[in-house]
């Protein structure tokens, strides 16, 4: 079964929020995900400085085998991205909730979020 | 749709498999890796199961002569111990499958069409054979179907093969086959040993009844693992066949496919004597040349920027539709895009470049012959 890391918020898309209140939240792909995808080879990110909308695509991530729209969890302004993914996506899949990290945002407002319970119960991922 | 299961499917639970339905099939997708999975096949070796496989028996008098009736190739051209690479046409030409024939005797053809077809192609030969001296027997269920792909494909089956009959092995030729002793659980069973494969690397197929076919698999993999074999899923057998520009039946082939527009007319032998099925149909598709039904014909592209075209995306010339892709994906050994595609004959020409459309946004990629990949002999 696909870890699912406890203190992150989900979204029913498979993005995780990772938000302590104060800074941007970093942004990322569930293990759900990533072991669906398979081997992820291509990931396409918001622009620094961009508005990203919640429940909206903002990027791609593309695997050997497909290809799916990423979408924000969260409404605000990306403030970073992770250069290193762009650049050996392979990351994701072998650390999607530390290295392998998308993006981050400065938050306006969150999108409907699932908590690590709910969706690990939801998509048969195990806390 | 019926879900069909092989000898080898607790196997592959036990080794963690994800599984996808094809052609009726639960079969391995991936175990761990799809991408180290292409990987080792191409460094190494790779452990395919293989068992959706049909496997239908031609034997009797009129067996060469029935196949050259029935395919679209000269069988009776095949001498024993080899095999040959076919096409199944309907009455119109279009393709009932592509599929493998191995002579194994004067009077004895061993067919092997693929998963999803090999129903249609047992019933087709059924009904070709009424006026002809032949028993046609199709063993697909109690047939398994075992192969080892890659560069050290022939060092770990020569481990199971008594030293006596080493050179059964090394000495046996490309799409040639033979029958030879394999030690399985301290006992040596006499199996079928093809060198055929759908991987662009050297490698074997191996046909063993279901009864033996999990011991087979587990001493293949014991015998080597130490030689980086692991189990390799569907997902790399895809990217594999893919890079070596093999065509997939559903892909690039189907019964509204035209042999010569798939670049398969060299399978097609208008030449033999005698009459067969699809011949009139075919001779007037190569008279009209590759393109007379749709204007198309099948090309490898290769993506010059980063993305992958997929199967059933829009090729474009100056904005206008003019191809689709059939098949595509990122080459896992060129580290770029790669894709089959049927374009319109005056944009075939290798150097051309055309556009995808992915997803909204035309990506650039030029027409290269195929294979995009071949392996140093």
């Amino acid at each position: 079964m696909s870890k699912v890391v406890a203190d992150l918020l989900y979204s029913a898309e498979h993005e995780w929020v990772a938000t302590d209140g104060s800074g941007p939240a970093a942004i990322g792909v569930s293990a759900v995900a990533t072991d669906a995808l398979g081997d992820i080879v291509y990931v396409d990110l918001p622009e620094v400085g961009s508005a990203v909308t919640a429940g909206q695509s903002c990027g791609e991530i593309e695997s050997t085998k497909s290809v799916s729209d990423l979408y924000s969890p969260v409404t605000g302004e990306v403030t970073e991205i992770n250069d290193a993914v762009v650049a050996d996506p392979a990351v994701i899949n072998s650390d999607p909730y530390g290295a392998g990290w998308l993006f981050k945002v400065s938050v306006v407002s969150e999108g409907p979020l699932l908590s690590a319970a709910d969706y690990a119960a939801a998509n048969g991922g195990e806390l | 749709m019926t879900e069909n299961y092989t000898a080898l499917y607790e196997q592959h639970k036990e080794a963690g498999a994800s599984f996808t339905d094809f052609g009726g099939w639960q079969m391995p997708l991936k175990y761990d890796s799809e991408l180290a999975e292409h990987h080792a096949v191409r460094n190494a070796a790779g452990l395919f199961d293989l068992s959706h496989m049909g496997e239908v028996w031609v034997t009797g008098p009129d067996a060469a002569a029935f196949l050259d009736y029935a395919l679209a190739g000269k069988l009776s051209a095949v001498v024993t111990g080899k095999a040959k690479y076919s096409l199944i046409c309907a009455e119109d030409g279009g393709i009932i499958d592509d599929l493998i024939s191995y002579r194994r005797g004067e009077e004895k053809y061993l067919v092997v069409p693929n998963a999803g077809n090999a129903k249609a192609v047992a019933a087709a030969l059924t009904e070709r054979a009424s006026n002809f001296d032949v028993v046609v027997e199709d063993v697909s269920e109690g047939t398994s179907l075992i192969a080892v792909q890659g560069p050290k494909a022939e060092e770990i089956l020569l481990r199971l093969v008594p030293v006596g009959q080493h050179s059964l092995v090394t000495e046996l030729k490309y799409y040639a086959a033979v029958e030879v002793g394999l030690k399985v659980n301290g006992t040596e069973q006499q199996l079928l040993l093809a060198r055929t494969g759908y991987t662009g690397e050297d490698g074997f197929e191996i046909y063993v009844p279901n009864a033996e076919a999990a011991s087979l698999w587990k001493a293949l993999l014991e015998t080597g693992g130490g030689l980086g074999l692991i189990p390799a899923g569907l997902a790399c057998r895809d990217s594999l066949r893919l890079e070596a520009g093999m065509p997939l039946y559903g892909n690039e082939l189907s019964l509204e496919a035209n042999a010569y527009a798939a670049g398969l007319g060299p399978v097609v032998s208008l030449a033999k004597e005698s009459d067969f099925v699809g011949k009139a149909a075919l001779t007037a598709l190569k008279e009209a040349g590759a393109g007379s039904t749709t204007g198309r014909k099948l090309v490898g592209i290769k993506g010059l920027g980063r993305r992958a075209a997929r199967g059933h995306y829009s090729v474009l010339k100056d904005g206008v539709v003019v191809g689709e892709v059939t098949s595509g994906q990122p080459s896992p050994t060129l580290g770029y895009p790669v894709a089959m595609a049927y374009v319109d004959v005056e944009h075939s020409e290798p150097g051309t470049v055309l556009e995808v459309d992915l997803r909204g946004k035309a990506e650039p990629f030029e027409v290269v012959a195929l294979p995009f990949y071949k392996r140093r002999k």
